[in-house]
């Protein structure tokens, strides 16, 4: 029998059984597509015809409020995008207006950011794993993850006082000095947080049914990724070796020794394969940092008012979930004209037919898992 | 009982008594094992569970049913009312109707049929009427695509189990369920020593006849939110759910009596009695067991944080007592009575510890996707059962021909069919690469 995944799925029995293709509404209220995101699905038995995805529902104006917001009051705004990952909302936001005013945060700065940033990294993927792993069936990682997550959280609440919009970083370097302590609580994190991998991994890696659930669903290859824009995890399992930290670095990260691992496939094993992987370089990233974190000021001289010259500037980060750039228009006053997000999970999202088509209901929510998006970012 | 009224009456009214019991105590017994659920769920996922209704939440089932009962009860105006109405009736009907043949102890059975095992198979087969029409009554899409899935599933995995179950009729020779246990008593051993490939075919094809996961398919809440039941509520939904775990003590049932010796306590055919007296030894244990659950329950209440949950757990503690003093008291009853009551205790540990591992596998393992659920049972589980009972009436001809020990032969016969259990698997594992969707 010839494979039918990736081609069009033949209506023979259909026809002659006289059976309609049926259109079933997933969302915006179903277990598993992640928050309000709604896809209509035309399906012929189980099998997926055709799908769309219908966003907006989470819609706020975040691009439209910085209009009227001064760049300071702008930060806390961004947090709100990907509410799972704010430390890396920030930090693109506040290097992307400190670009704008043609100055850096001081290295002592950077490095705090980098530490935040791939603690964030690991609790976004955290996430991503247990609510993955819940779609799929398997029900007890989840809590395994959020215990983990939480000792994360708690290193953010005790820097800033937040659990989850953080607004962790300021424009032109830190509002605080790390607490006593910082740097033994990340490295206690780090060194506690390899055998747990291995944990989450024994549960799954080699599991029959998860490979089985994983392996060859969702394909991407990597021209379709290019050419749909898509970045992050998913562009690197389907084999494109794309990470911004090492192809433009920012923050901190030109000082660290870390690995990209990328796969070949694109599937969802493999993506499931390369956020292992970069949650154990992101461990391996904080511990560096953590090491030797340089003293020094924290904050730049870049006054109280700002007041950027009139220009344009774009400036992209990786985030968890891949390139989360901010185009920012400054016409000279203390607020921007314009204020662009360029977002991953939306962007990322647009592969979802790709992936989905072909394959069957089961397979749709494990894509939904797969692809990581967060509903607060893909409609701001 | 047998003192009060004459045998010839006393048939008559014995099993209606047993079946007042077991329609009354089983939706109790069924709230208790869904917070049994919760709680082995919890002690997985490194967190408590219910605490809040009671001490360690023992009194959650009842809050939970009260809750049910009191809920609005909503038909969509688009249903087929007639038939959502007699849907869950038709599940709960089958479902209870299948304990009329399932011995709990040597007497406590409501008929002994001669055909008791095709009796529930046939009757616990019916309640996918109940889940199908549900699922097309809603006129829901979840709710049709959950009752497919279970329709289709339910055929497959019957096939299997089924045959799994046959490999231990071939030794027991009978399909009455208690001449089932009592062939295991004659023949000193339970058969699950004799056919352990034939107890793991019966023991999957269960799990999936009673949807829970891996196979939960037709109610994946990921996927189609909660299948057939999408639609349900209030005190509809509760009867499917009462169904659902209905079906679990009667499949852990049917593999207690034909695989775990039913009722007989381990070792049922050697008799040490205890020196100077006429009690056995082996007869002191499940008084013994109660008693360390009371002891636990007795030292755990002072450290209870609220003084009603301290007054609750000694209750608790006490209500174990008097279990294990019934226990230990029948030690000194006449043999039947003996045999009644420890019966009944050790068929429920038994099918208790069957259902851990429905509960156990199902916070472990991922869901399986319907074709590669269809793939397994049609292309692994069925093949595997068929070569299992070739193989095990090949051992029991062996021993009839040329004497010998029974389970020398059956060894031999383990190890061929695990031999051909390798073989499917590896070969399963070379096929996957090709899906087969189309046309199923």
């Amino acid at each position: 029998m010839s494979d039918p995944r990736g081609t069009e799925p033949s209506n023979v029995s259909s026809t002659v059984l006289g059976a309609d293709e049926i259109i079933l509404n997933m969302g915006p209220q179903h277990p598993s597509t992640h928050g309000v995101l709604r896809v209509k699905l035309k399906l012929d038995g189980e099998r997926v015809v055709d799908s769309e995805c219908i966003i907006g529902y989470l819609h706020r104006g975040v691009e439209k409020i910085a209009e009227h917001r001064s760049y300071q009051q702008f930060a806390p705004y961004v947090d709100r995008m990907d509410y799972v990952a704010a430390v890396s909302n920030g930090l693109g936001y506040c290097e992307a207006v400190e670009k704008l005013l043609g100055t850096e945060a001081p290295i002592r700065a950077r490095v705090v950011r980098t530490i935040l940033t791939e603690l964030q990294r690991i609790a976004s993927h955290l996430l991503w794993l247990g609510t993955h792993a819940l779609d799929i069936g398997a029900l007890t990682p989840v809590f395994y993850c959020f215990r983990e997550r939480e000792e994360i959280l708690k290193i953010f609440e005790k820097y800033c006082g937040a659990r989850l919009t953080t607004h962790a970083f300021r424009i032109g370097g830190l509002q605080y000095e790390t607490y006593d302590g910082f740097e033994q609580d990340v490295k206690r994190f780090c060194e506690d947080f390899d055998h747990k991998i291995d944990e989450y991994e024994t549960l799954l890696t080699e599991n029959r049914i998860w490979v089985g659930r994983t392996k060859g669903v969702g394909i991407l290859s990597a021209a379709d990724a290019i050419a749909l824009g898509v970045t992050g995890p998913v562009l690197r399992a389907s084999g494109v070796k794309w990470d911004l930290r090492k192809a433009m670095p920012y923050a901190a990260y030109d000082q660290y020794k870390f690995e990209i691992p990328i796969r070949e496939t694109g599937d969802t094993f493999d993506r499931y394969v390369v956020r292992m992987e970069e949650m154990r370089q992101s461990r391996l990233i904080c511990l560096q940092a953590a090491e030797s974190i340089p003293a020094g000021p924290i904050m730049a001289r870049i006054g109280k008012v700002l007041k950027p010259p009139p220009g344009e500037v774009y400036h992209s980060i990786e985030a968890p979930k891949g390139e989360l750039g901010y185009y920012i228009v400054s016409d000279g006053t203390t607020q921007p004209y314009r204020v662009r997000v360029r977002p991953p999970s939306f962007i990322n999202l647009q592969a979802f037919d790709k992936m989905a088509r072909g394959s069957l209901v089961a397979d749709v929510v494990a894509i939904i898992g797969t692809i990581d998006i967060v509903l607060g970012e893909v409609d701001r | 009982m047998s003192h009060l009224l004459p045998p010839s009456i006393l048939r008559l009214v014995l099993p209606v008594f047993y079946a007042v019991v077991i329609v009354a105590v089983l939706p109790l017994l069924a709230g208790y094992i869904v917070l049994v659920e919760r709680k082995v769920m919890a002690d997985m996922q490194a967190r408590l569970g219910p605490m809040r209704v009671g001490p360690h939440g023992l009194l959650q089932p009842i809050a939970d049913a009260v809750k049910l009962l009191l809920k609005e009860d909503i038909i969509p105006d688009k249903a087929d009312r007639l038939l959502f109405w007699l849907a869950p009736l038709v599940s709960v009907t089958m479902a209870l109707l299948a304990y009329a043949a399932l011995p709990i102890g040597p007497a406590f059975q409501i008929a002994d049929l001669n055909i008791g095992l095709l009796f529930i198979l046939a009757v616990s087969s019916l309640g996918i009427y109940g889940i199908v029409l549900g699922g097309w009554a809603s006129n829901s899409h979840y709710s049709l695509l959950g009752a497919l899935r279970s329709a289709a599933q339910l055929v497959s995995y019957e096939t299997a189990a089924g045959l799994g179950l046959i490999s231990a009729l071939l030794l027991a020779g009978s399909l009455s369920m208690k001449d089932i246990v009592i062939a295991q008593y004659d023949q000193g051993i339970w058969f699950i020593f004799y056919v352990p490939i034939g107890f793991f075919i019966y023991m999957v094809g269960s799990i999936a006849e009673t949807n829970r996961a891996p196979f939960d398919l037709p109610e994946a809440e990921s996927e189609l939110v909660a299948g057939y039941m999408t639609e349900y509520s209030g005190f509809r939904w509760s009867l499917y759910f009462l169904a659902e775990y209905a079906n679990m003590i009667i499949v852990a049932g049917i593999a207690t009596t034909l695989f775990l010796g039913g009722w007989l306590r381990p070792f049922a055919s050697s008799h040490t009695a205890l020196p100077g007296t006429s009690i056995e030894l082996l007869d002191a244990l499940p008084s013994l067991l109660v008693l360390g659950v009371a002891l636990y329950c007795f030292y755990l209440a002072p450290k209870q944080p609220v003084k009603i949950q301290k007054m609750v757990m000694a209750m608790a503690g006490g209500l174990c007592l008097i279990i294990a003093g019934v226990l230990a008291g029948a030690l000194f009853a006449s043999p039947a009575v003996l045999q009644g009551i420890h019966g009944a205790f050790w068929f429920l540990a038994k099918v208790f510890t069957y259902i851990y591992f429905f509960l156990w596998f199902r916070f472990t393992f991922p869901r399986y996707r319907f074709d590669q659920l269809m793939r397994l049972g049609w292309r692994f589980l069925i093949p595997l059962a068929l070569v299992n009972l070739i193989a095990t009436a090949t051992a029991l001809l062996a021993t009839r021909e040329w004497g010998g020990s029974l389970l020398l032969y059956t060894l031999l016969a383990d190890a061929v069919t695990l031999a051909v259990a390798i073989f499917l698997a590896k070969n399963d594992e070379v096929d996957s690469a090709v899906p087969v969707m189309d046309g199923e």
